[in-house]
């Protein structure tokens, strides 16, 4: 795997290039999940792991993802860092009971004598045709739950430097992949093993008028938006998250502060998502800042549809572009 | 039609209900010291397990899974256990924990409802803590198996898992990883024949639960969970195979849960006094007496020094618990994280300013 800069890298790749990185220079760092090995994932994000590091730290596993959940919390007790793949994220909800009840717990379970330093992979997200249950944007799920974080991507460079970053950390981290951007885009990355920091936005364009605050596969919605609204004459702040729980509160109160605007756009269903939190903490700390009500732009509370309307279901330029005139309007 | 494989379940008892040999016993009965040991070990955790009930009675500690009816197959798996094995308990399974090396007091902690409890386990740092949700050690058990594995250690898990958790996905998962992957792992399933108020027929039509290891590769042996001598003689082996690298084994130990499930449950509402009192007559601690009696090795002089023994231990195990302070209201968001998170550091804030005084 070259080193240094590498050009036109996609997202998906960077995934790759991460994983080689890590597993060369931390023993520890074990790789499973169901057709990684041989075939190198279906989305081929481990591909030529097993080649370079063999069968046994490069682990295909029978077709059980409660398993593979709770495979790699005995694993981790052992000083193991295990990466776990799962397939789809609508199918990671068999592995709930393993993440929910064990993962996230272990550590506090036992006062720091065991602990679960975890990445659970998954590619998540619409727009790329797949079938019933292929498309699914459920963080809200795990952002609710303790112990847990949950890290998004949302470009080769932040996938690459966030996933060191996960597998670096301690604790277990929910690791969403936005594969409508696996190979949508592409960008430069320094493969040199710098991790990004968890726990913290990332504030991709500086504006005044509005912040746009939002993570994974919306952030390229957003920022279409954002350079739209630019040639209107409206300046946005776009804010990737990135790492939804725990929130970053600051840097988004910070940049509220200054734009005293607010629109959240995110995939996921709207009741109870990860944009209500944010909203509630807006309201709650920065009341006095808002010169309009915060406004979500989000998928509908409904199930995600099949792909021949999957895209009246996802966050559209325009709905963006009609949510910051609705907001810049009062 | 021809036969394409034959299967067998094995089963292994060498002592009837009263303690006489019923065959040729194995060679680990000759080793006095260890079964001396086993019996001082049963008498000891079933002297902690009045006590504990007797505590939560009186409002001195949370809800409490009794171990009646465990004592001789815990026992027996603490002793074949090593010291670098890595034991994956479920929550019945006092007997194998004072064999570990924990402390009387910590265990007392667990269910007195404080974290520290599974904290300090100095002389089993690698073992896992208890779980609750049913079965789920299981898939933790094969994770430590594959990382010893991994590592090309001469060690072994052993996990422990009651009937009931037989039918869940964990159990059934794990056991077909240990098999398709050769794991060094020992599943007991100890079938006391209830899972809270539903008979062990109401949980498979399989005539024995060992048998489920057929289908996911591996040797499934029934045992009487009640005979020392055939629960270690089988242990002893699987743990041997595991170790060197010959792969898992499933055990049944059959035994019957002489207690509650909990202190919360009432066991008159689903079975009867005449099975309880059936399941009383094979009791596998009295069983042991009784052999031991028979063979010299006991009399009623060191039974009264050793219950005399058990009940200062635990007096003492009870009043070490009864005085160690609660943990701070802050050590609830302590241990979640290595790091607390900047997110929660204002929630820590508003927990230490609600209850000052009581900050560490």
């Amino acid at each position: 795997m070259s080193k240094g800069e590498l050009r036109d890298v996609t997202l998906v790749e960077a995934v790759n290039l991460a994983l080689h990185w890590e597993m060369e220079h931390d023993e520890n760092v074990v790789v499973l999940g169901e057709d990684i090995a041989t075939n190198g994932g279906v989305f081929r994000a481990t591909v030529g792991l097993k080649e370079k590091f063999g069968f046994k730290r490069v682990m295909d596993t029978p077709l059980a993802e409660n398993l593979i959940a709770g495979t790699s919390v005995g694993m981790a007790t052992q000083g193991l860092k295990p990466v776990a793949e799962f397939q789809f994220m609508g199918f990671i909800y068999a592995g709930m009971e393993q993440i929910v009840s064990h993962a996230a717990r272990m550590r506090n379970r036992t006062r720091g004598r065991l602990h679960c330093p975890i990445v659970y992979r998954a590619p998540f997200g619409g727009g790329i045709h797949a079938p019933e249950h292929h498309s699914e944007s459920t963080e809200a799920l795990f952002a609710h739950i303790p112990g847990l974080r949950v890290v998004i991507p949302s470009s080769p460079q932040r996938a690459y430097g966030l996933l060191l970053a996960a597998i670096r950390n301690p604790d277990p981290v929910i690791f969403l992949e936005p594969k409508r951007l696996y190979r949508a885009v592409t960008q430069s990355v320094e493969n040199n093993g710098e991790a990004l920091p968890l726990d913290t936005c990332f504030t991709l364009r500086e504006g005044d008028d509005v912040t746009l605050i939002t993570w994974g596969p919306c952030v390229m919605e957003t920022l279409q938006a954002a350079d739209k609204l630019a040639h209107q004459g409206v300046t946005c702040e776009v804010i990737d998250v990135a790492t939804v729980s725990p929130l970053d509160r600051e840097t988004l109160l910070c940049s509220v502060a200054k734009t005293g605007r607010a629109v959240i756009i995110h995939e996921a269903c709207r009741n109870g998502g990860v944009g209500a939190e944010i909203a509630a903490s807006l309201a709650e700390s920065a009341f006095l800042d808002l010169q309009a009500p915060v406004v979500r732009v989000t998928g509908y509370d409904t199930v995600m549809p099949y792909y021949r309307n999957e895209a009246a279901y996802l966050p559209q330029v325009e709905d963006i572009v009609e949510a910051v005139e609705q907001v810049i309007a009062l | 039609m021809r036969q394409r494989h034959e299967f067998h379940v094995d089963s292994t008892r060498y002592l009837d209900d009263h303690g006489k040999p019923l065959d040729d016993l194995p060679a680990l009965a000759g080793d006095t010291e260890r079964i001396l040991a086993a019996y001082r070990n049963m008498v000891l955790t079933r002297t902690f397990d009045s006590k504990v009930i007797a505590l939560q009675r009186t409002g001195k500690c949370g809800t409490y899974a009794s171990v009646l009816g465990h004592e001789v197959i815990g026992t027996a798996i603490g002793q074949s256990m090593a010291k670098t094995d890595v034991f994956v308990p479920y929550y019945r399974d006092q007997a194998v924990h004072t064999l570990r090396g924990l402390s009387l007091r910590d265990m007392m902690l667990y269910w007195g409802g404080d974290e520290r409890g599974s904290a300090n386990w100095e002389n089993c740092p690698e073992d896992l803590p208890i779980a609750v949700p049913i079965a789920t050690q299981c898939c933790h058990a094969v994770g430590v198996a594959s990382a010893i594995r991994i590592r090309g250690e001469e060690r072994a898990v052993v996990c422990c898992v009651g009937d009931g958790g037989t039918s869940k996905g964990d159990f059934l998962e794990s056991i077909n990883l240990a098999g398709a992957w050769h794991l060094p792992v020992v599943f007991v399933a100890i079938n006391n024949q209830w899972a809270i108020s539903t008979p062990r027929s109401l949980q498979t039509g399989a005539e024995t639960i060992a048998q489920k290891a057929i289908s996911a590769g591996l040797p499934g042996h029934a045992v009487d969970g009640n005979d020392y001598f055939a629960a270690s003689e089988v242990l002893d082996t699987a743990l041997e195979r595991a170790r060197g690298g010959k792969g898992a084994t499933l055990i049944e130990a059959v035994t019957y849960r002489l207690g509650d499930h909990t202190t919360a449950d009432d066991a008159t509402r689903y079975r009867t006094a005449e099975d309880l009192k059936r399941a009383w007559e094979k009791d596998g601690v009295k069983r042991l007496q009784n052999w031991l009696h028979d063979n010299d090795l006991w009399d009623a002089d060191k039974e009264k020094a050793l219950q005399a023994d058990c009940k200062n231990r635990v007096e003492k195990a009870v009043e070490e618990y009864l005085a160690t302070e609660p943990q701070p209201p802050t050590a609830m968001v302590d241990y979640l994280f290595e790091t607390l998170p900047p997110a929660l550091q204002a929630q820590r804030e508003r927990i230490a300013a609600k209850y000052r005084g009581g900050e560490s």
